[in-house]
């Protein structure tokens, strides 16, 4: 039972199923999904030292399950706000900048936690955010990080040949303009604030923050006029 | 962040050789970087010191620069445009004056 970090599954494999109930159907059943993978040693560490806080009364399961509830239920939408707004508010994008704590802080996301940069996209310059040592992210702003985020051929590969990565992703940086590539190695996390696209002058801040993506505020897309 | 803030040892635009050392411990210097050298960009102020964090040791702080770096020079073979650039955080007991300046 070394693939099991906790729990008795045994009544899941001890016994011999006969699979004797009717198959009058002729179609194939998709496999089973495999809920038995092997652990690695963290993720048993992991759980191996959630169990024992709750045995000792740190922490409830409820609790454990209600912050990882509110850790899933984070959208992009959070950082989205933010960028629209620095979009139509020319004060508000300068605080975004200098200040960019204080910015979230004002729309209604204090970060207690995390030390923000905002890093602006112009027309000289395109910033991609890294952490080619593990996966920093400001997840307040935009969620739990995708997973090719926290892949090593992204880690890796964005630092070295960045151009060729964004254009995997579908983002052509002309020559002229300096690709900035963001590690964010510690203790500062990274917003990039996406160039507002032509063809938005008359869109009000809501429909703005709508178009405003996740990859567009990591660096490797740009935002897109709507589709009229 | 409490505890006293270090004294800030390098200015914006001064040139910076990152150490080329590779000890065992915790450390938030990418291998890739070490022994390159870069331009300080920012100072961004004294943060709790990640190496002896890693290992349940409070109070020791460390000042965080925005270090930037060509990527020509990080990268001997890079293909991009000559004003590619690489940022990187970097604590400062990484980091000695280039010489030459």
């Amino acid at each position: 039972m070394t693939q099991h970090a906790h729990g008795d599954h045994d009544h899941h494999h001890d016994h011999d199923h006969d699979h004797d109930h009717d198959h009058d159907h002729d179609h194939e059943h998709a496999p089973p999904q495999p809920d038995d993978k092997v652990h690695s040693y963290y993720q048993i560490l992991g759980v191996a030292l959630k169990e024992l806080l709750i045995e000792k009364g740190v922490v409830t399961a409820d609790e454990v399950r209600a912050a990882i509830e509110a850790r899933d239920s984070i959208t992009p939408g959070n950082g989205a706000k933010l960028v629209a707004r620095a979009w139509v508010d020319p004060a508000y994008r300068e605080r975004l900048l200098t200040e960019a704590n204080a910015a979230a802080a004002e729309l209604g996301h204090p970060l207690p936690t995390t030390h923000l940069i905002a890093l602006e996209n112009t027309e000289k310059v395109h910033n991609v955010v890294v952490c080619t040592l593990c996966s920093c992210y400001p997840r307040e702003l935009l969620g739990l990080p995708p997973s090719w985020y926290k892949s090593k051929a992204y880690r890796a590969r964005i630092v070295r040949e960045p151009r060729a990565v964004l254009e995997e992703f579908g983002v052509r940086v002309p020559d002229d303009v300096e690709i900035r590539v963001r590690d964010s190695t510690a203790d500062l996390r990274y917003l990039v604030v996406p160039r507002r696209p032509a063809g938005t002058e008359g869109m009000s801040e809501e429909q703005l923050a709508a178009l405003i993506t996740r990859d567009a505020m990591i660096g490797v897309a740009t935002v897109k006029p709507p589709i009229l | 962040m409490s505890g006293a803030s270090p004294t800030v040892r390098f200015r914006e635009g001064d040139r910076v050789l990152v150490r080329d050392d590779y000890p065992v411990g915790h450390f938030r210097t990418p291998v890739y970087i070490r022994g390159k050298t870069g331009v300080v960009t920012r100072c961004f102020g004294a943060f709790g010191n990640a190496e002896t964090l890693a290992f349940g040791f409070k109070g020791d702080r460390k000042n965080v620069y925005e270090v930037r770096f060509r990527q020509a020079d990080v990268w001997p073979d890079y293909r991009g445009a000559p004003d590619d650039a690489l940022e990187i955080d970097l604590q400062e007991n990484w980091l000695s004056p280039a010489p030459g300046g």
